[in-house]
């Protein structure tokens, strides 16, 4: 737009090499984020809670840190946003939901201890649907995000806080979770890009858990190398998560210029089916991308994947139903009292979740009763395995795979929310990725009337490396247009 | 109605017990808390054990080992395992989930062979975290009538085997023996400090009724809240007579669970099997299959000391070689009271076996403490001294109580106490005083009236103020009466 002042902020490794050198001021790249955020947030509503006075603590002592003749780290001075469902001690969480309203956790996720560590500074906890239980961020008890690319249109879910947050240049790195599609399908709807890695290689132990199986925190950002440095920093064995992976990978940052030479790269053929024309448009010409690059492409169907979907949605309730139990009124957030304590738990419960969650966990508490759970949770059990088996077979052929990210564009605020089920088939092929605990990115590529269309590229467990890889090919192939951060639009402007 | 009937004549209980043992790890199961009874409510918590948003179990490997040597020591295969989410909703259940084993335990079959030689099987043993502790604040206590209910979690996270034994017990005084013996196995293994007034360990049992003779099980109910040996008894024998009560009457046993009242001395219905919680059980995504390796189980069952029915069987090897009947009581209360190896080692020093074996079971079972530290080569001469007749009986128990008292050689307490031994012609000479002053009695006795023998006994050790051995003396009445 003409006369705007808007400028393009910095990426997360030249403003922390920049802070690093002392080139730049923590301070003051921390002040230009919350003056970022100060002008548009009350059109996008990416933050929960913006951690203004935190933050510029947090900078200023980056800063004594290098004035020390010190090093912060490889995200020094870098503003990140987290989603809010990652502890933070001393900071409000709410996992978007009334039930936590005002909960104060009394320590940090590993995760945020671990960018911390890094030198990143936080700004804020970013909306997010109600326990991550969404595909729009809609489902937040503190009402939806906007879409920076259009503020009529939906950021995409559960991590719409973050994915916008990042588009709207606000922040040039976010931390998002993904359990079925949480982190890709916003990246791809808000034009940047999104990793949900191997699960078990980010700690999960902080993480206001969703369906515990399936649920894998990963790195926002607008472009791979940031995204692979965020990735890089919060990967890695802890202790106090059991299904944490005692591996020590290779770092991303250093394959990004590898190429795709010799790779064979799956195109899969089921998913571009349903998808909207040029969302399988974007995919072919990414597909030409690597190609063109010496990758050898080929079309795959993989048709077990397809199944994902209704597995999915057996699993994540169950596990939700037993993991949302504990917000029962009796130990912290929200307490609507009774007459006995059945009746405040029963009341508190009513109250404190809203009608999604209340879904998903009748549905899980249906699917793990005594007589239905052989039928379906048994059942779901066993489609998750077919899913794995389709993808290991896959494997022995390729060593990437790569689709569509979500079946459509973002699409506008309300079109969904009365119809649960075509929300849901809005995670049709990120769900596959999160049953076989593989990993998987979305990487903006195209355009498509005005909103950008990302390419999910996948890989086999701790098949990170090859899939940056792919990315960082599919970046410099990409329409530069389709890429965030952008200016904000504001509501009711039309493009 | 009476809950003190010794039997049930026609009728015949079946009793199985899920006996909860807390482990005593430093640590609790899931996180770094302290496992300690007695301190501060809700001091002993962390946002692990709290259940706080976020946070995620990680499994105590000691734990691990206790469990482990549980199952060898019940002798149960030790197999891989998983846990599972039991679901269910209680305000001292920070998670509103108990993370347990349900159909993968780590410890499957085994047995427990009591005291009197009988065999109770084990179903399995598997580990499971405990809850918190409510308690009720006004209205007398009771839930319902309480005006508000406080939660200590010091207690949540604690590391329990839940022991599940088969329906093998058949009456009030084998489950009380057969928890006797559990406890004792699990004192043995280390994994447990055995204290059931702490709540180390909580018994429910599943009692049934069957007529006499029958072999298929009747309709149990499940009696919770039995925190004695006392109760266990009590609440088995009431629970025994309230259901045959019902059957004869033509009426049917209603399939519950039921809440033993101590102080009413009965049983009360909690929920019905239709009230029953469906517990929803699945496997638990924030933890990973265990697998104790062979190496593992091999270790323990290395590092195991025998177990206390080996102990009996090798004290009753000892006592048994002259073919009298075993005193399995005085087996069984020495080997409860670890004071088998002092008799072990008397008897090493050349001690009479019975003979030690019944002063270890009666009188140094007074003071077990000071008898585990007693010499045991001090003891074996304090035994053959009495079994010389040196000393008597009663001499002889009363240097064992100064020995336990303070310690020492038993001939010089003997000494100190004026013990010294009768010479053989101090004791005729007695003996010949004492016939003298009761001559109608001498002559009963001399008539085959064998009752009159102890009067006589008895006038002979007063006569000598007990210095006289009673076997000596009734050999020298016998001689003197042909």
């Amino acid at each position: 737009m003409s006369g705007s002042t808007w400028e393009r902020p910095l990426d997360a490794v030249r403003t922390a090499r920049a802070v690093r050198s002392g080139e730049m001021r923590a301070r003051d790249v921390v002040s230009a984020a919350l003056a970022r955020i100060a002008a548009h947030e009350g059109a996008l509503h990416c933050f929960n809670t913006v951690t203004t006075d935190d933050a510029v603590a947090a900078a200023e002592r980056i800063d004594a840190v290098v004035a020390a003749g010190k090093d912060p780290g490889p995200l020094a001075g870098v503003p990140i946003a987290l989603k809010d469902n990652l502890c933070t001690r001393g900071i409000v969480t709410t996992a978007g939901s009334r039930i936590l309203e005002g909960w104060v956790p009394p320590y940090d996720a590993t995760v945020v201890r671990s960018v911390a560590a890094a030198g990143a500074v936080v700004v804020g906890k970013t909306n997010l649907d109600e326990f991550a239980m969404g595909s729009s961020t809609e489902n937040s008890a503190f009402g939806p995000t906007h879409n920076p690319w259009d503020p009529n249109r939906v950021p995409g879910g559960s991590s719409g806080g973050s994915a916008a947050a990042v588009a709207a240049g606000f922040v040039p790195i976010a931390l998002g979770s993904d359990t079925g599609g949480s982190i890709r399908q916003p990246a791809s709807l808000c034009g940047v890009v999104g990793v949900k890695p191997t699960y078990g290689l980010v700690s999960r132990y902080g993480l206001i858990a969703f369906a515990s199986s399936l649920d894998q925190i990963g790195p926002f950002a607008v472009t791979v190398a940031d995204a692979a440095t965020l990735l890089d920093v919060v990967a890695g064995h802890d202790p106090a998560d059991s299904t944490s992976l005692d591996v020590r990978p290779e770092p991303l940052t250093k394959l990004l210029d590898e190429g795709v030479e010799g790779l064979r790269v799956g195109v899969i053929s089921d998913f571009l089916v349903d998808a909207s024309p040029s969302v399988a448009a974007a995919v072919h010409d990414a597909a030409e991308a690597l190609a063109g690059a010496g990758a050898i492409v080929e079309e795959v169907a993989v048709p077990s994947l397809m199944l994902g979907l209704s597995a999915y949605y057996l699993v994540a309730p169950a596990e939700a139903s037993s993991n949302l139990a504990r917000y029962d009124g009796v130990r912290y957030g929200l307490r609507v009292d009774g007459p006995d304590v059945e009746q405040m738990n029963a009341r508190t419960r009513s109250a404190g979740f809203g009608p999604e969650v209340k879904r998903r966990i009748m549905l899980g508490t249906y699917v793990l009763s005594a007589g239905y759970y052989d039928a379906y949770y048994g059942q779901a059990q066993r489609v998750r395995t077919l899913v794995a088996r389709g993808f290991a077979e896959a494997y022995t052929r390729f060593d990437v795979l790569v689709g569509p990210t979500s079946p459509t564009v973002a699409f506008e605020i309300g079109a969904k929310t009365q119809d649960p089920l075509a929300m849901y088939l809005s995670d049709l092929y990120t769900i596959p990725t999160n049953l076989a605990g593989h990993p998987a990115l979305s990487v903006p590529f195209a355009l498509s009337e005005g909103l950008p269309v990302g390419v999910q590229v996948l890989a086999p467990s701790l098949g990170e490396g090859r899939m940056f890889r792919v990315a960082a090919v599919l970046e410099r192939g990409a329409d530069p247009a389709a890429r965030g951060p952008i200016e904000p639009r504001l509501a009711g402007v039309p493009r | 109605m009476t809950t003190d009937r010794p039997g049930h004549p026609g009728w015949e209980v079946v009793v199985g017990l899920e006996v909860h043992c807390e482990l005593s790890t430093e640590t609790k199961l899931f996180c770094s808390c302290p496992n300690a009874f007695g301190a501060e409510p809700n001091t002993n918590v962390c946002p692990v054990c709290l259940g706080l948003p976020g946070s995620l179990p990680v499994l105590n490997a000691r734990a691990v080992e206790f469990a482990v040597r549980i199952g060898v020591a019940l002798g149960s295969r030790v197999e891989a395992s998983i846990f599972h989410r039991k679901n269910y909703f209680y305000p001292d259940m920070p998670k509103d989930y108990q993370i347990s084993q349900y159909d993968e335990p780590i410890n499957v079959g085994g047995c427990v062979e009591l005291a009197d030689g009988s065999r109770i099987g084990i179903v399995r043993a598997h580990i499971e975290e405990d809850t918190g502790k409510t308690t009720h604040v006004g209205g007398g206590g009771r839930i319902h009538d309480a005006d508000y209910a406080l939660v200590d979690y010091n207690r949540a996270g604690v590391p329990l085997v839940e022991i599940v034994s088969a329906p093998d017990i058949r009456s009030a005084d084998q489950a009380r023996s057969y928890v006797n013996e559990l406890r004792a196995i699990l004192i043995a293994t280390g994994a447990s400090d055995g204290r059931m007034e702490e709540g180390s360990l909580r018994i429910d049992a599943n009692i049934s009724v069957r007529p006499a003779g029958s072999d298929e099980y009747g309709t149990r109910c499940e009696v919770k809240n039995l925190n004695s040996l006392r109760s266990l008894g009590r609440a088995v024998d009431y629970e025994a007579v309230r259901q045959i009560e019902v059957l004869a009457a033509g009426g049917t046993v209603v399939q519950e669970t039921r809440h033993w009242n101590e102080e009413e001395g009965r049983t009360s219905s909690l929920r019905s099997k239709e009230e029953a919680f469906d517990y929803r059980y699945f496997a638990e995504p924030d933890l990973v299959p265990l697998a104790p390796s062979e190496a593992e189980i091999d270790a323990v069952t290395a590092d195991l000391g025998p177990l206390p029915a080996a102990r009996r069987h090798r004290l009753g090897e000892l006592v048994g070689t002259d073919g009298s009947p075993i005193p399995v009581d005085q087996l069984a209360t020495v080997v409860g009271l670890g004071l088998d190896d002092l008799v072990l080692g008397a008897v090493g020093h050349g001690a009479d076996p019975r003979l030690a074996l019944a002063r270890a079971a009666n009188e140094a079972a007074n003071r077990p403490a000071e008898a585990r530290s007693l010499d045991p080569v001090a003891f074996a001469e304090l035994i053959t001294l009495e079994a010389a007749g040196q000393l008597s009986a009663t001499q002889s128990k009363a240097v064992l109580a100064a020995m336990l008292e303070g310690g020492g050689e038993p001939r010089q307490i003997a000494a100190r106490l004026g013990f010294e031994a009768l010479g053989d012609a101090e004791l005729e000479a007695a003996i010949d005083a004492a016939l003298a002053a009761h001559p109608a009695e001498w002559a009963r006795f001399k008539g085959g009236d064998a009752k009159v023998a102890q009067f006589l006994l008895g006038e002979v050790m007063r006569a000598t103020r007990g210095r006289a051995n009673g076997k000596v003396v009734a050999a020298s009445l016998e001689a003197r009466r042909s």
